[in-house]
């Protein structure tokens, strides 16, 4: 039975944990996002090319201005989630639902690569998490159930690499991953996995992942993240795409599953749409047929979450503006740390808003190939098209990776001599690989190449009567090997976080304590940097690090972001959380109101000009106060608060309502107070209501400083009446 | 040798020139296309001991088993006759459950002597 998860209520990991040794993944294959015939309207827009919406979803936080809408770009969004512990990572997968991500990709612990084949269990991981049966098992549950809370299908995706790559593909097509990176050429370059060994191994991966509609991510985004000139292997990157592409189909893998991953090379200060527009432009020329998964850039990210940001946002425009099947998104923390749940959601909301607020852009803005930009196109491709003959005049691929053709940091054909070469004599499984008799036999479905299945003999795995991609049930399961290392362990420890009354802060696992503290401190950045871990020390926080300081001026200041840990809980139960303001119904109200007669005198107070909020407090046409019945006396902005108090004796108020918006040098709590004052010099304080609003104006503070009531951002007209209308039973008035 | 290379780059780029857009992409696909062929062969030909754990998961064993077991077929020298194939002889010989003939290479490698 699958749960059904209540908005409400947190995801029960243990009830995921449950029978997982009966799970099978309800669909295999990947799905995209599903389109709106006509276009999408909503609210008072018509988008022309976003999806269908989500049936629980948090919007942008602009959307309240904009009833709410959320609407869905074209692309998938991806965010990788990966914290070294599943069980919390499932949570955040969760919230990342909920802003657009349905692309969820689980990058894999440290060495797991080069681990000769399969992790079981659930032990913690490094960097990432250990990909076993179990671990895909339980998110893949968590995403069905996920997937039907916000309405849209989740792909969930990892890696097939590293010496266990056939295997890895056979656990992925079992248990119903949707996506997976799959390159040989990454393991070459980038793990030192013997090439021979890597391509024969790459084969049957790959006809594994065909035949089970597992979409294919290739790896050529690597390089860019590895060159220091990221943009000077364009050409390379052309040719890595190109050859991933053309093995995949060799061996047997459709068009439409085969994706590229690519990532627009460079970064402000440069000119970086000189440079990753005209790429992006070759590649979508030459690769046409392929699906594209954008990522945005990693490889100058440094400590600074808006520098990152931007950066994104210009990548994503450029995504918007050639094209794009996979938006990927990268954490804006990932230079600084292992991404933090909340900057999961800050990278997904990047692709979103700035997907969304690009809608429809090629109706507006065309790409000009007449000027330099054809000529930039048609040099990358050149350039491409000369790197592949030289390699076959080299003696082919094997011969020309031994000469370090690849990720060379010089623009092609200029060379720097600092490219990764590989020994095909060499390498983690070199002399691995064994040639096939002529009786080779594999009795299962999926085999890539020479099977030798006997005569009379219809499907190779007949003769088992049934092989584990045919038959789900025949597959081995196995739940813990490690009884010291373990999610059951990691669980009962932080049961109290998740199921208890403790609150504690976390940013990656379950009470981990951590928390960031932003502050600019007027000293020179070495001073800075000593003095803001004082400060968080003093601040008790303990294990402080600053993990960002930038520079404001060289000796004005820094602005600091500081992490630490906090050892404290706290207990939910001591917590006086105010009561939700249960409102009169609207009937109550204006009989209420015509029963006194309501009158009331407004104004913005002090030297305040800000209109804005208080005329929608009052009028009619915004649902204002005076669309239950109060007549009010409008006394305009920069009302001194004499004059208010004046004409309410004048009129025969019964209240007076203040709008003070700013808040310099507590201007809005100095008003507040001497309203209070100033009715009760004159006698009237115990015959008339003071309230208060403004955007730094809290009920608290309202009636810390003598009010009756105030209100903050956000406040509605009927709230204000329901008040005064309260107020007035309480003195016995109505 | 780098002006060399150099030279012959400028040599090949101006023949490029002559061509149209869609003959260039033409080009750039038959180039990859020559050059993931010998990938293909060995992908084909060849077998590996990840290759051959990955039939025996498909068979219905537990991972452990299959690199017990593909370790022992390899050692035998059986690796290029499939795994799979063992196991299938194994089981047939001595009358065992798939995975029991697994597990049973892994623990005595005798039961490969004289299969083939
Ligand atoms: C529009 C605007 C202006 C317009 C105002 C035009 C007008 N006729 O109102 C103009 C351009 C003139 C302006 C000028 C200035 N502004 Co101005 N302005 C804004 C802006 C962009 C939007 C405010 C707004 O209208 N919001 C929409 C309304 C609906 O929301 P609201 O005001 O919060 O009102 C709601 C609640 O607060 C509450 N509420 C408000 N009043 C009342 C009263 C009662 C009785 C009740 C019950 C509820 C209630 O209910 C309302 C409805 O939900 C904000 C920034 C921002 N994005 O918020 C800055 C902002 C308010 N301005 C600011 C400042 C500093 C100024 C200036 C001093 C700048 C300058 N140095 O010149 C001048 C002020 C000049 C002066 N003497 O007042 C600051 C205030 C900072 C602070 N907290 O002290 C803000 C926050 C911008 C900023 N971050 O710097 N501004």
């Amino acid at each position: 039975m699958q749960q059904k998860l209540d908005p409400k209520k947190k995801l029960d990991i243990e009830e995921i944990l449950e029978n997982l040794e009966n799970y099978h993944p309800r669909r295999k294959g990947w799905t995209w996002r599903q389109p709106v015939e006509g276009g999408y309207k909503v609210g008072k827009f018509h988008f022309k090319d976003m999806t269908q919406p989500l049936k629980n979803s948090i919007p942008l936080p602009a959307a309240k201005y904009f009833d709410n809408i959320d609407p869905q770009p074209k692309p998938v969004i991806t965010t990788e989630i990966a914290s070294g512990r599943f069980e919390d990572d499932i949570r955040r997968m969760r919230m990342a639902a909920w802003h657009g991500a349905d692309h969820i990709m689980v990058i894999r612990t440290t060495g797991q690569s080069h681990i000769d084949g399969l992790l079981e269990g659930t032990p913690e991981g490094v960097g990432g998490v250990p990909i076993t049966r179990k671990q895909i098992r339980a998110s893949r549950k968590a995403c069905d159930q996920i997937e039907d809370e916000v309405g849209r299908p989740i792909n969930f995706h990892s890696y097939v690499s590293g010496v266990a790559g056939p295997e890895v593909a056979v656990l992925f097509a079992e248990e119903g991953i949707n996506g997976a990176h799959q390159d040989p050429q990454y393991n070459v370059l980038y793990r030192n996995v013997n090439m021979y060994r890597s391509f024969t191994d790459a084969a049957s991966a790959k006809k594994v992942m065909a035949d089970a509609g597992i979409f294919q991510i290739d790896g050529a985004h690597n390089a860019n993240a590895t060159a220091k000139e990221g943009w000077s292997v364009m050409p390379e990157l052309l040719v890595q795409h190109g050859i991933n592409c053309a093995f995949s189909e060799s061996v047997g893998m459709p068009k439409e599953q085969i994706g590229l991953s690519t990532v627009p090379p460079c970064a402000p200060p440069s000119p970086k749409l000189w440079y990753d527009l005209p790429y992006a432009v070759a590649l979508r020329d030459i690769f046409s047929e392929y699906k594209f998964r954008a990522q945005q850039n990693t490889r100058y990210i440094e400590s600074d979450i808006e520098e990152a940001t931007r950066t994104h946002v210009i990548d994503t425009l450029i995504s918007a503006l050639t094209h794009v099947d996979i938006q990927s998104t990268i954490t804006p923390d990932e230079g600084r740390n292992v991404p933090w749940h909340h900057n999961n959601i800050r990278g997904i909301e990047t692709a979103k808003q700035t997907l969304v607020a690009l809608d429809g852009i090629k109706q507006l803005i065309k790409i000009d190939r007449d000027g330099p930009l054809g000529e930039m196109v048609r040099d990358l491709k050149e350039r491409a098209i000369c790197f592949l003959e030289e390699m076959v005049e080299t003696g082919g691929y094997f011969a020309a990776v031994e000469k370090g053709f690849f990720v060379d940091s010089a623009k092609y054909p200029e060379r720097n001599g600092d490219g990764i070469a590989r020994d095909g004599k060499g390498g983690v499984g070199v002399g691995s690989i064994v040639e096939r008799d002529a009786d080779y036999f594999a009795p299962v479905c999926s085999v890539f190449g020479h099977n030798n299945v006997p005569a009379g003999v219809d499907k190779a795995c007949d003769l088992i009567d049934g092989c584990t991609l045919c038959k789900p049930e025949k597959i081995y399961y196995i739940d813990e090997i490690d009884a010291s290392d373990n999610c059951n362990l990691r669980l009962e420890k932080t049961v109290d976080f998740r199921k208890g009354d403790k609150i504690k802060p976390e940013v990656e696992w379950a009470g981990d304590g951590t928390v960031l503290i932003q502050l600019f401190l007027p000293e020179e950045i070495e001073v800075a940097r000593v003095a803001a871990l004082e400060v968080a020390k003093k601040m008790g926080l303990s294990e402080p690090e600053v993990i960002n300081a930038q520079v404001m001026h060289p000796s004005e200041g820094t602005f600091l972001e500081v992490k630490g840990k906090v050892d404290f809980t706290i207990d939910k139960k001591s917590l006086k959380i105010p009561p939700k303001e249960i409102l009169l119904s609207e009937d109550e109200i204006r009989a209420g109101i015509k029963k006194v007669g309501l009158k009331v005198v407004a104004g913005t107070v002090g030297e305040d000009e800000h209109s804005v909020g208080l005329r929608e407090i009052l009028d009619i046409k915004h649902g204002g106060i005076e669309k239950y019945g109060v007549k009010y006396h409008y006394l305009g902005t920069s009302v001194p608060i004499g004059k208010m108090v004046d004409a309410a004796i004048e009129t025969g108020a019964q209240a007076i309502l203040i709008s003070t918006i700013i808040s310099h040098n507590d201007v809005h709590r100095k008003n507040m107070r001497k309203l209070d004052e100033l009715c009760r010099e004159k006698g009237i304080r115990d015959k008339i209501i003071l309230i208060c609003g403004g955007t730094q104006v809290t009920r608290e503070i309202a009636r810390e400083c003598g009010m009756d009531d105030g209100f903050g951002r956000g406040s509605k007209g009927i709230q204000v009446v329901d008040s005064i209308v309260k107020i007035l039973k309480n003195q016995g008035a109505i | 040798m780098s002006e060399e290379r150099i030279r012959k780059f400028e040599a090949r780029r101006q023949e490029l020139k002559k061509m149209g857009d869609d003959e260039l992409k033409q080009r750039f696909w038959e180039l990859c296309k020559k050059v993931v062929e010998p990938m293909t062969e060995y992908g084909s030909k060849y077998t590996s001991p990840s290759i051959e754990r990955s039939v025996l998961l498909r068979m219905g064993i537990d991972s452990p088993t299959s690199q017990g077991a593909v370790v022992a077929i390899n050692e035998a020298g059986l690796l290029g006759k499939g795994a799979g194939h063992v196991v299938l002889k194994v089981a047939k010989n001595l009358n065992l459950e798939i995975r029991e003939a697994a597990k049973k290479i892994s623990e005595d490698k005798t039961v490969l002597e004289g299969l083939f």
